[in-house]
């Protein structure tokens, strides 16, 4: 690794730093722009007890202060403060409990995904023009232009109502395919089309003949030179996958009742849980913004040719 | 005498042309601009034609048929002031009759149908996709439309310029650019609703809905920042051109050369872009109304009709699958329109 790249990858890193700090400060200023506190939506308390929640969730202090605290605690502590909902648990025990279940769902979606694009990608492209092709562009053209919440739906309709082959909730192991299947289907389909027209791209480079040319065995030839070199587009679709994948399951994780951190946040927005819906907003975007990190200097060290700028 | 390695001009190379000389040069094509030849282009490609067609049917219908229509997306059927709710009318299957259309039926009074049937509050549910389809169109193009204004003005002001300015508003890109924009949109949309409420109350605004403009709102603060990159980078490659150097040389100001030579040259990257932005926007409302966070209620969008089709989603199944349809059919027609838009305008693509 030379200089030029070690710079390149700390001016990324110090952005990532920034962005999240950014999200931290713009999630905890437009919580708290919200008219009206949170505790005005219940039985209206009395002034004095309003006084005591108040202080107890040191909503009493200035604005500033209060940011500063939030800030100092996650930094320090890892704390997001306290669920107003749910008594006596904290933001991060919530977020924690579902974390496992959403982790299993999103990953298992994006390694299906990433595999199946590839492979139906690859073979697209060499079988260009042919019918195997054709069908496979006509179902990922259909797929990318569905929205998972739509998808999520018909696939609950035909496997648990109708057929009764897996069950409607998402609690259980067997509950947890029908959702994975339905986040997989978006980047699967993005996956196909981008090795595709990468593959296809790679195929026609002078390299390909001259291996051809040379004597390399086609499976040689697609595996060992074409294949490889195709896949650094879609190394770029890692991270915009699992910023997908993490809002994806926000309405997937409502669909299928499974009990994961997407269930939790978009509870705490009807439920208007203010701190919950800022640790998780702000721990779901670090996370997209780490994996865009990874995949940005992932990017940069396996293709040489790329310049920095 | 011929002198072949003379300076002398041999005449008899500069003779009139004869009228059948004049025939046979004469360009018998009639001239074409770069538009008519786009269009050439686009009509060829069936593809996208059909596309066109589609979203051109869907737009047309989605604005006419409300118009003559005897069912509005609101008014609950059974419900007649002065009298208790009629609940024959909730929940209708597709062209059935309430109890008192019924008796008019009897009569010999003819009843407009209920095509898709009425939805669990008495409401003809054709009409309702009708409005909602018209809803999230022209959501999607507001909001592209905005996104298209602030990204083609910042973006040509950080090309033009250059130097600091462009290194500002490219920092500022990079950072929104990394943020994830769908969360953000989420929680703007839970915070702008609440605030903005008790402001547009009376105005012209309130039947919009805060919801949907704080929709606008995210769209204008989150997503102009892609097409701000297009055409930053469409700008820097033009302003190189020698005909900004005589707009220069001529004394034309920086606004003057940004409005009259770089953003007609880059009209056709804009209106590409643009056109991809709208299933996008789509996209992004419907996912926000599924949330519950898009449209107020009574107003339906395809989103919000999906979403509430999920709670009699056993009994009547065809309630999620006719917004569905609607909804794939206007992001496919869109998605591959546009892409026939850049294989017929984009010039660099032509080969």
């Amino acid at each position: 690794m030379d200089s030029k790249t070690a710079i390149y990858i700390i001016k990324r890193i110090l952005l990532a730093v920034f962005t999240v700090w950014v999200v931290i400060t713009v999630t905890f200023f437009i919580m708290h722009f919200v008219p009206g506190g949170p505790f005005d939506s219940e039985k209206a308390p009395s002034a004095a007890i309003k006084a005591a929640m108040e202080k107890k969730f040191n909503l009493d202090k200035p604005l500033f202060t209060q940011y500063t605290d939030y800030l100092k605690d996650i930094v320090t502590k890892f704390d997001f403060g306290p669920s107003l909902k749910k008594r006596g648990r904290s933001v991060v025990d919530i977020i924690g409990d579902g974390m496992g279940t959403s982790a299993k769902l999103g990953l298992i979606a994006a390694a299906a995904a990433t595999v199946c694009g590839i492979v139906l990608g690859a073979i697209a492209a060499l079988r260009r023009n042919k019918i195997i092709d054709r069908v496979i562009m006509i179902i990922t053209t259909a797929f990318v232009s569905m929205p998972s919440f739509i998808i999520g739906s018909i696939l609950l309709i035909l496997f648990s109502i109708k057929y009764k082959v897996f069950p409607a909730n998402g609690s259980t192991a067997e509950g947890l395919v029908l959702p994975i299947i339905t986040l997989a289907l978006y980047p699967t389909a993005y996956i196909t089309r981008l090795t595709r027209s990468s593959m296809l791209d790679v195929l026609g480079q002078d390299y390909i003949r001259t291996a051809k040319a040379k004597g390399v065995s086609s499976a040689n030839v697609i595996f060992g030179h074409a294949l490889k070199n195709s896949l650094i587009p879609v190394l770029t679709y890692v991270g915009p996958m699992l910023a997908y994948i993490v809002t994806g399951s926000l309405v997937v994780e409502k669909i299928f009742a499974v009990p994961g951190i997407g269930r939790a946040f978009v509870n705490s927005i009807t439920g208007r849980d203010y701190p919950l819906i800022m640790g998780t907003t702000i721990i779901l975007a670090t996370l997209i913004v780490i994996m865009n990190l990874i995949t940005d200097i992932l990017y940069k060290v396996v293709d040489p040719r790329i310049s920095f700028d | 005498m011929k002198k072949n390695f003379g300076f002398h001009v041999d005449l008899d190379m500069f003779i009139p042309a004869t009228d059948e000389d004049k025939k046979y040069l004469v360009q018998m094509r009639p001239s074409s601009t770069f538009f008519k030849d786009g269009v050439k282009r686009l009509y060829k490609n069936k593809v996208a034609f059909v596309s066109l067609i589609v979203i051109v049917l869907i737009t047309v219908s989605s604005i006419v048929i409300p118009m003559f229509w005897p069912y509005s997306y609101e008014s609950q059927l059974g419900i007649v002031p002065g009298k208790p709710v009629d609940p024959s009318y909730k929940n209708l299957k597709p062209f059935e009759y309430g109890k008192t259309e019924k008796v008019a039926i009897e009569n010999g009074k003819s009843v407009f149908p209920h095509i898709f049937g009425t939805d669990s509050a008495g409401r003809d549910y054709f009409i309702r996709v009708i409005y909602g389809t018209r809803v999230s169109l022209a959501v999607g193009f507001f909001a592209s439309l905005i996104v298209l204004l602030i990204g083609t003005v910042i973006g040509s002001i950080s090309g033009y310029f250059g130097g600091k300015v462009d290194l500002i508003i490219m920092r500022i890109v990079d950072i929104i650019y990394s943020l994830p924009d769908m969360l953000l949109v989420i929680l703007l949309a839970t915070v702008m609703r609440l605030k903005l409420k008790p402001v547009i109350d009376g105005t012209p605004l309130e039947t919009i809905g805060s919801n949907i403009i704080s929709l606008f709102i995210v769209f204008a603060l989150l997503y102009w920042v892609s097409m701000c990159r297009l055409i930053r980078g469409q700008i820097l490659s033009l302003r190189e051109q020698e005909y900004v150097l005589s707009a220069k040389a001529t004394g034309a100001k920086g606004k003057w050369i940004i409005a009259k030579h770089l953003i007609p040259n880059c009209i056709s990257v804009i209106v590409i872009s643009a056109a991809l932005q709208i299933p996008s926007a789509i996209f992004t409302e419907s996912y926000l109304s599924f949330l519950g966070l898009g449209v107020n209620a009574p107003m339906p969008s395809l989103g919000s009709l999906a979403s509430e089709a999920l709670n009699g989603l056993t009994s009547h199944t065809y309630r999620l699958i006719i917004p569905a349809i609607v909804i794939s059919l206007i992001v496919l027609s869109l998605n591959l329109l546009g892409d026939g838009l850049r294989d017929a305008f984009d010039p660099k693509l032509n080969n």
